[in-house]
């Protein structure tokens, strides 16, 4: 366990250990040097394009494909039912119209029978230019027969709904999981119901009910999806070159999916631009281009456009909540219960682990102490995209943070009791620590009234209220919104944690040179968070060599270890884990060694950064980088040593990490034109040690612009008739720099007690907690006029709705 | 961009594009900045057969003096009309609206005319172009004529210039002194107008003597809003002003989308038309 400290700064002016540094990325990245995967380019490369369904629910009844075969140019036309004449010798399916989900369920890989959400993929074109591809994609002609669509989660299981999965032989809408679940519960129903009930009778205490969604949203990476595959017909080798967040556990899919052999497959993710959970999943258009290549022969190139990306790639959220929080009157948290409406779209795509089929939602519980907790989740099929589970939210602790922290507020203004006042009452206490939350999470630290005390602090809270109170005098309306947050992130232990059934522990390898340089290689997957950096300096500190004599390698399964990729907030906890213990292994190498070259016993060496020395003797020594020449050289070494310093290591997390924050909004509302403007943003995180200080700081400023966005404009909505209205950034809107304030940050820090380095993960901590921060402050404004709750996003016209009385679904579009 | 095949040409005089336009028949379209044709291009809403582009025509380009006019070529960018001591002067509002025109970057290329063919509704410059009752000068085949604000804008996406025509230069009447502002409503910095209003004042003793107001985005067509227009003659106060934007709405047909409804829409028109004459006039 460590915490920030003065660490030497290396000939290359950075920090031998933790400490910020510039991203070693940005040299290449600022340039325009960076290598995407549409920067690759394969000698005979073909291209490709997607025809899609301009319908969200519709029988195919015939596709005219001639007059696309016949431009010239034209390679190849495949369609859903040419694909079911491919045999597929695989355990998942007998032909490739059809794939698995990362959920078990299937999905189509081009459409056979119906469309079941306007984008799916219906037919591929591969051609010699890009041009002639999309050119040849308008030249198909298909006949559809319309069908209602389901676009209302909320009507989906009404009797007489159209069923949208009659491929599987289903007569309704629901879900059922994996281990044949159409519910997903958590917590104590029983112990919970009573609860709420003694204090529904209690006099003393209230109980609030509101319902709440999240609405869809799109991760919306500035990289678009995209693949690169070649199939070496004399090898058998199959080479993808595609934008995956998991390299490792796609391999072993396309190894399920296709029938191929899994060392023929190697998976190269070059520079990703951004994921946020986008490119966790396999999409069709990937193993379209695999099919592409094994058909013709020559490398397939497959690129999504923006409308695509948006239209039919992994969605996130589509929560309908409805919370039940019961208090005393004095504003001690008796219990709450969370009843959700999940729509998942038309395929099942949810990326998580197995065992949590709504991923972590169910530590809906959130940062406070009280016994009783419960929720239900009841997932169903619309004709929707599928995914879910994207964009940055720790495997949707986002919705269950926004939905604790939206009732927490309700109760509070239920209460005429301050939001803070009210939180601070019920926080954990640091002593409570390891705390077993009322749905069985067990979080490892913190010392939430601190953190919580450091955000007021910055924002200085009391002046805050005293000038809001004179603006509403004045009838001006400022909000202050208050969200404190705790993930539990780092998946995870093998032994509930899988997807797939690959436990989601990482691998790693650390070799060190005869110059004492060094070559990381790590199973994650940097999307632009920097990992080159961050691993570097976690090897820097463990082993005191620079960290520009240390390459960090990711992204190609034939050059790393195996693991399960980056996601979920889990690179840190998991694979930093990793990168510190296979350090260690080094040093305990290189112990022996310096021990061997000292004549002495290692047990008389001791360590200081980057040197074993005797003790007692600090001249006798030798620095890592003279040992690991000596590891090399012609030493005699003791019996059973082999030499070299290189070690592997694979980490299996004994627990997630718990990262915690206390995040401030400040946002004044033109009750005019119903504009929020945000002013003022505190973010305080506590995650543990920061390895990066300035990287943490960038992704805690990336996550409240998201964070921002969705409580304000993001949305995927839909048309009553299945459009979808949010494919192109005309339509689905995101935050710059002129929506955002300077953020103003600030952290505590509480290490994991069972991290090696103490670390807890923050690449999603800012996305999960500023939203309810955001709407906690808009309806903090809009309390004079009575309003308690509206849905986001918060747009110009939903707040003025909300003023009216009359504020809008949000989901559903107009019609 | 995967755009469907086209032919390419840039003439270098008026008279070149004209005749690169009739022997292009109907498909053939003009291109200056390419600001509003590329999107379409890209998105595969249109596909021209052959793009004439204008962008190096002299004559196109540059501002002048005219008698009681300023005359700007329609090939002028964005960033040179806002930034030109004679628009600044005496087309004020022309200079403002373009200020909020997306970003720095668009507006070194996009240009004044291009906007005002395209003739998108939720264009900021078509709503300027009726308030100030600016003149159109057409090339075509035929030689050149001139049509007013109110002739040019047919429709949505539809002008009076003809397919084998070209918009030349676009004159704004001098209007010196007048009070101006432009109120524009969009959801992020560099989005479209869900609704603007573009708004010129003349003061004579603390009160509004004149009024030009141009509505952006309220109907397929820039929108005057004459009633507004004759309440606030005489109006010496906020409250004056609030009174006579109360009919800003009338007449005009806004759209529903996800980003607004009409009745959304017809309430700002009437508190943003509030706020630009506020602006404009001080009071």
């Amino acid at each position: 366990m460590t915490a920030v400290q003065e660490v030497p700064i290396s000939a290359g002016g950075n920090p031998i250990g933790f400490g910020s540094m510039k991203r070693v990325e940005d040299q290449r990245f600022v340039r325009g040097q960076g290598n995407y995967v549409d920067d690759v380019n394969l000698p005979g490369m073909l291209h490709s394009a997607i025809l899609r369904s301009p319908w969200a629910h519709a029988r195919i009844k015939s596709i005219d494909t001639s007059a696309a075969e016949a431009l010239p140019g034209v390679i190849a036309v495949l369609t859903g039912k040419a694909l079911e004449g491919i045999p597929r010798p695989s355990l998942l399916g007998d032909n490739f119209a059809w794939m698995p989900t990362l959920s078990y369920d299937t999905q189509a890989v081009l459409a056979t029978d119906k469309v079941r959400f306007q984008g799916q993929e219906v037919a591929f074109v591969i051609a010699e230019s890009r041009y002639i591809a999309k050119d040849a994609v308008e030249l198909i002609d298909v006949d559809y027969e319309p069908l209602e669509p389901v676009m209302d989660a909320k009507r989906a299981m009404d009797p007489g709904a159209p069923v949208i999965r009659d491929d599987k032989g289903q007569t309704d809408n629901s879900i059922t999981d994996v281990h044949g679940h159409k519910t997903w519960e958590s917590g104590n129903a029983i112990s919970t119901a009573e609860a709420i009930a003694r204090a529904e009778a209690d006099p003393n205490c209230v109980v609030v009910t509101q319902e709440v969604m999240y609405p869809r949203v799109h991760p919306a990476p500035m990289e678009t999806c995209g693949s690169v595959a070649h199939m070496d017909k004399v090898t058998g080798q199959l080479t993808l070159y595609t934008t995956s967040q998991a390299p490792h556990a796609h391999r072993t899919v396309y190894a399920m999916v296709a029938g191929l052999p899994e060392q023929k497959i190697r998976v190269i993710s070059p520079d990703i631009g951004g994921g946020f959970g986008n490119k966790v999943g396999v999409y069709p258009g990937y193993v379209l281009s695999i099919l592409g290549t094994i058909v013709t022969g020559k490398p397939v190139k497959w690129i999504e456009d923006r409308g695509e990306n948006l239209m039919s790639t992994s969605f996130a959220r589509d929560y309908h909540m409805t919370g039940k929080i019961a208090a005393t009157k004095d504003g001690k948290i008796l219990a709450v219960d969370v009843d959700v409406l999940a729509d998942h779209g038309a395929f099942n795509g949810v990326a998580q682990p197995t065992n949590y089929p709504a991923g972590f939602f169910h530590i809906f519980s959130g940062s406070y102490d009280y016994p009783d907790a419960h929720c239900k989740v009841t997932p169903v099929y619309t004709n929707k995209a599928p995914g879910g589970v994207a964009y940055a939210c720790s495997f949707r602790i986002t919705e269950a943070v926004y939905v604790i922290e939206r009732l927490v507020d309700c109760l509070a203004a239920e209460l005429g009791m301050d939001p803070a006042e009210l939180r601070l009452k019920n926080l954990l206490k640091p002593e409570q620590f390891p705390y077993t939350s009322p749905t069985g999470w067990v979080y490892d630290s913190g010392q939430y009234e601190k953190t919580m005390r450091v955000a007021m602090e910055i924002a200085g809270y009391d002046e805050l209220r005293r000038e809001q109170a004179e603006k509403r005098a004045r009838g001006e309306y400022m909000g202050i919104g208050i969200s404190f947050f705790t993930e539990g992130v780092g998946a995870g232990p093998r032994k509930d944690m899988d997807i797939l059934g690959l436990g989601m522990a990482d691998g790693i390898e650390l070799r060190v040179h005869p110059t004492g340089k060094a070559v990381l290689r790590l199973s994650v997957m940097s999307q632009g968070q920097g990992h080159e950096t961050t691993y570097a300096q976690i090897v820097a500190h463990e082993l005191g060599i620079p960290p520009e004599d240390i390459d960090v390698v990711n992204g190609d399964t034939d050059q790393t270890p195996f693991g399960l990729g980056t996601y979920g907030s889990r690179s840190m906890p998991v694979s930093g884990a990793a990168a510190a213990i296979v350090s260690r292994k080094v040093k305990e190498r290189a112990r022996i060694v310096a021990a061997a070259a000292l004549e002495c016993s290692p047990d008389d060496l001791e360590w200081e950064l980057g040197r074993w020395s005797v003790k007692g003797d600090k001249e006798r020594g030798k620095t890592i980088q003279e040992i690991a020449l000596l590891s090399h050289s012609s030493l005699e070494l003791p019996e059973g040593v082999e030499g070299h310093l290189d070690a592997t290591a694979v980490y299996n997390p004994p627990n997630l990490t718990y990262p915690y924050g206390a995040y401030i909004c400040v946002v004044d509302v033109d009750p005019g034109t119903g504009v929020v403007k945000v002013r003022r943003f505190i973010a305080v995180d506590d995650c543990g040690t920061r390895v990066n200080p300035m990287l943490v700081d960038g992704q805690v400023h990336g996550g409240i612009a998201d964070g921002i966005g969705m409580a304000l404009m993001e949305l995927i909505a839909f048309d009553t008739d299945g459009n979808n209205l949010g494919g192109s950034f005309m339509d689905y809107l995101l935050p710059t720099s002129m929506e955002c304030p300077s953020f103003e940050l600030g952290e505590t820090v509480t290490p994991s007690p069972h991290h090696p380095i103490g670390a807890k993960g923050v690449g999603e901590s800012a996305t999960v907690g500023s939203p309810a921060a955001v709407v906690n402050a808009v309806m903090d404004a809009l309390a004079p006029f009575g309003v308690r709750h509206a849905d986001m996003p918060l747009t110009p016209s939903n707040v003025w709705r909300a003023i009216q009385g009359n504020p809008i679904r949000v989901d559903m579009a107009i019609e | 961009m995967i755009p469907v095949a086209f032919d390419y040409v840039r003439p270098s005089t008026v008279d070149e594009a004209v005749a690169a336009l009739v022997a292009g028949g109907e498909d053939a379209k003009v291109m200056v900045g390419g600001q509003s044709l590329m999107p379409v291009l890209r998105l595969r809403l249109g596909a021209p057969s052959l793009i004439v582009d204008c962008s190096r025509i002299d004559e196109m380009i540059g501002i002048r003096e005219e008698g009681d006019s300023i005359v700007i070529g329609a090939g002028t960018t964005h960033h040179a009309v806002m930034n030109n001591d004679l628009v600044k002067r005496y087309v004020t509002l022309l200079a403002q609206a373009t200020a909020t025109v997306a970003d720095p970057q668009i507006r070194h290329r996009g240009t004044m005319g291009g906007s005002l063919a395209h003739a998108d509704p939720a264009g900021d410059l078509p709503a300027v172009a009726a308030a100030l009752d600016a003149t159109f000068t057409i090339a075509g085949p035929g030689g050149r004529r001139t049509v007013g604000a109110s002739d040019f804008f047919v429709d949505y996406f539809t002008t009076a210039v003809g397919d084998d025509e070209v918009l030349a230069s676009v004159s704004f009447p001098k209007r010196e002194g007048w009070g101006s502002h432009y109120e524009k409503f969009n959801r992020t910095a560099q989005a479209w107008a869900i609704v603007g209003v573009a708004a010129a004042v003349r003061m004579e003793g603390g009160r509004i003597a004149e009024a030009r107001i141009g509505l952006t985005n309220v109907g397929t067509t820039p929108i005057r809003a004459r009633s507004v227009e004759a309440a606030l003659v005489g109006a010496a106060d906020a409250a004056a002003i609030a009174a006579a934007s109360e009919s800003a709405a009338d007449g005009t047909a806004p759209t529903t989308d996800i980003h607004a409804d009409a009745e959304y829409r017809n309430h700002l028109t009437r508190v943003l038309t509030k706020r630009a004459v506020q602006k404009a006039s001080g009071l």
